[in-house]
């Protein structure tokens, strides 16, 4: 048993508290019914009602699901295949510029991937719209897919592709039949880390957007720049009360899994041969 | 009327199943295999044993296909089967680390290997049920490999492997995850499984007693080269290098130079102002030549007087005993500084001690209890 | 043929939407500025040798001549340097204290780090500005508790900045801190308290060694993306603050100026590529150590 010192407590105390008390503001004041927002006048639901009836905040939401379920769904093939075949794909030509590229947009500051492809659409002279940032957020979130699945990868038990391969599967099978099912955890955590991240970009967008499609974020950051508004911390706290939902409920089934698992294994052990 | 013994590396008629001629296997700058030829036949249940880097993985996995030789000739039934990918070939493995897919019940495991090919489903449940039978684990049918302990797991590996009754069974490390008692019991399991579907066994191992429990022949590797092949009482009783001795269980090595003395008995010269061991070799030796006398501790006596008739008998003082139970082990240090160890069985609870530290103790043997060996 | 195919989407998606892009915007930070949209001179349509003998350093030598570049990327590099720290100040004692609490509660605990992770950047840092305003709810706090009488200024601050970095990016502080500290096994300290350290010395000659990695990580995972922020001093750093990631959007998308955008983005991936090889370092060994 490890000893809980009172530093350790109160550092986690007041570490969580700086962690979430911004946003516990957030939430409560979006519930405020003055429209000025740091002054408390009483509960009241109407910036919710404003905001459901702002069709532009509506139109924006759409464009951004519709990027992100784009996007992520094809970061999520492609990084797949780009983690099988850094950690799978033994020697070929060029390797090491594929895990650069692979590695590189995890690091590269927003302002400089966003503002590179935007010269690459005008230069091909695609027309900016909902098709330029679903092939940018693809990029990049590619990349993050392809890092969370490699990692499962590189921790995968060889021989069960051996095994595969040696009771008669072709290489397609064996990755069909036994690789991706058991990986597939981390292919689900990829997609739904591209998702986030492409439901959360602001930079990349602006440069890659065009007059027409404009997303969330764009539309936030434009409603923000002119200070606090009621109405954006009504769509945060909506935004907010997702992701948690999300994130308790992924936790909790993880750890029952586990727990049951944990289980099984002790009644096997107990009841061997 | 005499049972036919079964040896067919003694029968010259005999068309082995595996054929290993002239293969050298290299990863880069390492040479994994090292011009190896080898014969295995029908029904053997044959041994790869070796220190770990000495080879033998890498000689199942280019059994199972998942390596190719760099060099030399590999057939299967007389068939070339280099560059065959492992998905074609009539042999299966049995993974170390049992590989059973983890999102599949033990059921469907079974199952894998026989759905690949295009086989009717009624057979595929039929072969199954056979093969849980065979493995006892009707019971766990439905279970995933999680939910199971670590000794049903390697009969689920045993089995899955075995479904598609491949004409040869690699297995790798099969017993290694299990504890020592479990692995004795199934070591016999393995024995009595490879018996009754007469397919060949070649199983890699690191362990010694298990090689020679369950092989029918045992090869000694080191360093990618065969050492020696053997049945289990021709390695332990008659190595033929020093290595292999020493290799399989405890032995005593006495260097020195021979003499002929004889009608196949040669003289060993070892220590200086001390009598030569006299000791019987079917392996001609020169006059001066050196040679090391291996020889085991439970073929050496050890008595408080003087022996009458034993063709050798050396004086020294105990130096350490070693109580196992059955057996005790003395250290005895000679004249010249060289310790010999001597064995022997426990027969009678609470025996009286005769020896005990520092006495002076005469240790014999017969000229054919060791084997004298060149190198 | 399926593993060309396998090898070759991947790298021809990268290879045209990454590397393509990026030698782009290198032409382009050569190139004259045009009147005309797209708002530089397509130096390729002239052919090859024309367009080596049209690029010019113009560019980057206008950034020096102008001190509000190299003035940006001081500025950029100091705040990302001051906010790393003061990350790494609050993080350690949250990662250590998270490596020490009852091991019930770290599932929960890592789940408090991670939720912040996952929810939108941007409105975690606006949730600041409503905070740090002047009729914010911290300087309403202070007046309440009497400690001060005027409302501070930290809003449109560089404090704030500093603060909103913090703030967003302190899980990547924490998360390879406590990975580190959670592998420590505790019998090291108790072997050292056992030698004669204080609990104090111990930690100083066996944990912080012993975390090393983690911290490293910890750093570069916050200040390289600190140095190319944009959104947090555009929103909290007001028009005092200077950091070449805003500079950057307000040259392209106010100034329309599309080679000295270039240019500088040219010369803010000359300064992260130290930082990054460094980083790709201590990975490396560490996962080198780890095997």
């Amino acid at each position: 048993m490890r000893r809980t010192s009172w530093f350790n407590v109160t550092s986690l105390t007041l570490g969580f508290a700086f962690l979430y008390l911004p946003m516990v503001l957030l939430v409560i004041y979006s519930f405020n019914s003055s429209k000025l927002v740091t002054v408390w006048a009483g509960f009241s639901t109407k910036w919710y009602g404003e905001l459901v009836q702002n069709e532009a905040f509506l139109d924006a939401a759409l464009v951004t699901l519709e990027v992100a379920v784009a996007s992520s769904t094809l970061a999520t093939i492609l990084g797949t295949m780009a983690a099988y075949v850094l950690v799978r794909g033994g020697r070929f030509l060029g390797r090491t510029l594929f895990s650069g590229m692979i590695y590189a947009p995890l690091v590269m500051p927003e302002v400089i991937t966003g503002l590179s492809l935007l010269l690459l659409f005008i230069g091909i002279g695609l027309d900016r719209g909902v098709l330029t940032i679903v092939l940018a957020h693809t990029t990049f979130s590619m990349c993050y897919v392809s890092v969370v699945v490699s990692s499962r990868l590189v921790s995968f038990d060889r021989s069960l592709e051996e095994a595969a391969l040696d009771l008669g599967c072709s290489a397609f099978d064996a990755f069909r039949l036994v690789t991706l099912p058991i990986i597939a955890p981390a292919v689900i955590s990829g997609w739904l880390l591209a998702f986030t991240l492409s439901l959360d970009d602001l930079v990349i967008a602006s440069f890659t957007t065009g007059p027409s499609s404009t997303t969330l974020p764009i539309k936030i950051w434009s409603a923000v720049r002119l200070g606090v508004s009621p109405e954006i911390n009504a769509l945060s706290t909506i935004m907010i009360g997702i992701v948690t939902v999300g994130v308790i409920s992924a936790s909790l089934i993880s750890k029952r899994n586990a727990v049951k698992a944990q289980q099984d294994m002790q009644a096997a052990e107990r009841g061997a041969t | 009327m005499s049972q036919k013994v079964f040896a067919p590396w003694d029968d010259p008629n005999e068309k082995p199943l595996i054929r290993f001629e002239n293969v050298t296997k290299k990863f880069g700058d390492f040479t994994a295999i090292d011009d190896l030829t080898l014969n295995i036949y029908e029904r053997e249940f044959f041994a790869l044993l070796g220190p770990s880097g000495c080879g033998k993985t890498t000689m199942m996995r280019m059994l199972a296909g998942f390596e190719n030789p760099t060099s030399g000739k590999m057939e299967l039934s007389g068939k070339n089967i280099a560059g065959i990918p492992p998905n074609k070939r009539a042999v299966n493995m049995m993974f170390q680390s049992y590989a059973l897919f983890p999102h599949l019940s033990v059921w469907e495991n079974i199952a894998f290997g026989l759905k690949r090919g295009n086989m009717d489903k009624r057979d595929i449940a039929a072969r199954v049920e056979e093969m849980l039978k065979l493995t006892r684990l009707t019971k766990f049918a439905g279970r995933k490999p999680h939910q199971i302990s670590g000794g049903q797991r390697q009969r689920v590996a045993l089995a899955r492997s075995l479904a598609k009754a491949p004409k040869l069974l690699l297995l790798d490390e099969p017993l290694g995850a299990l504890d020592k008692k479990l692995r004795q019991d199934t070591q016999f399991e393995l024995m009595d499984i490879q018996e009754s579907t007469g397919t060949t066994f070649v199983i890699v191992t690191h362990d010694q007693e298990e090689a020679m429990t369950v092989a029918s022949r045992v090869a000694v590797m080191d360093e990618g080269r065969i050492i020696q092949v053997a049945t289990p009482d021709g390695i332990y009783e008659a190595p033929n290098s020093v290595y292999v001795a020493d290799f399989i269980g405890d032995v005593n090595i006495i260097e020195g130079t021979v003499k002929p003395a004889g009608d196949g008995m040669y003289s060993l010269a070892w220590a200086e102002n001390e009598p030569p061991f006299l000791a019987s070799s079917d392996l001609p030796f020169s006059d001066g030549q050196k040679a090391h006398l291996a020889i085991r501790p439970e073929k050496i006596a050890i008595t408080t007087e003087k022996p009458e008739e034993a063709k050798n008998a050396v004086q020294g003082s105990v130096l350490d005993i070693a109580y196992l139970g059955n057996l005790s082990t003395y250290h005895v240090q000679l004249a010249g500084g060289q310790i010999i160890k001597a064995q022997t069985a426990n027969t009678r609870r609470l025996s009286r001690r005769s020896i005990t530290w520092e006495d002076k103790v005469w240790i014999s043997w017969n000229a054919t209890a060791g084997v004298l060996l060149e190198q | 043929m399926r593993r060309f195919f396998l090898i070759a989407v991947p790298y021809g998606w990268l290879l045209a939407l990454f590397l393509v892009p990026f030698f782009i915007v290198f032409k382009i930070s050569l190139s004259d500025l045009a009147l005309s949209i797209p708002p530089y001179t397509p130096t390729m349509k002239d052919g090859f040798g024309q367009m080596i003998k049209a690029f010019d350093f113009e560019n980057f030598v206008f950034l020096t001549t102008d001190d509000l570049y190299w003035k940006a990327y001081l500025s950029s590099l100091k705040i990302a340097l001051i906010s790393t720290a003061l990350a790494l100040l609050v993080g350690y004692p949250m990662a250590y204290g998270m490596a020490r609490a009852p091991e019930e509660w770290r599932p929960t605990l890592m789940m408090l780090v991670i939720l912040p992770f996952w929810t939108s950047f941007l409105i975690r840092v606006y949730a600041w500005v409503g905070i740090l305003s002047n009729e914010g709810f911290l300087n309403q706090f202070l007046l309440w508790t009497g400690l001060i009488s005027t409302p501070l200024t930290i809003m449109n601050t560089t404090t704030a900045v500093y603060i909103g970095i913090v703030y967003t990016y302190l899980p990547f502080m924490i998360l390879p801190i406590y990975a580190a500290l959670d592998r420590l096994d505790e019998s090291l300290i108790e072997a050292a308290e056992d030698l004669g350290c204080s609990r104090i010395k111990a930690f100083w000659l066996v944990t912080i060694p012993l975390s090393r990695n983690g911290i490293i990580a910890g750093c570069f995972l916050v200040f390289i993306p600190a140095l190319g922020e944009f959104v947090i001093p555009s929103l909290l750093g007001g028009s005092g603050t200077l950091m070449i990631g805003k500079v950057l959007f307000e040259e392209f998308f106010n100034n329309r100026d599309w080679p000295v955008a270039s240019a500088v983005a040219v010369i803010l991936l000359l300064i992260l590529i130290v930082p990054i090889i460094l980083f790709q370092r201590n990975q490396q060994r560490q996962a080198e150590a780890e095997t």
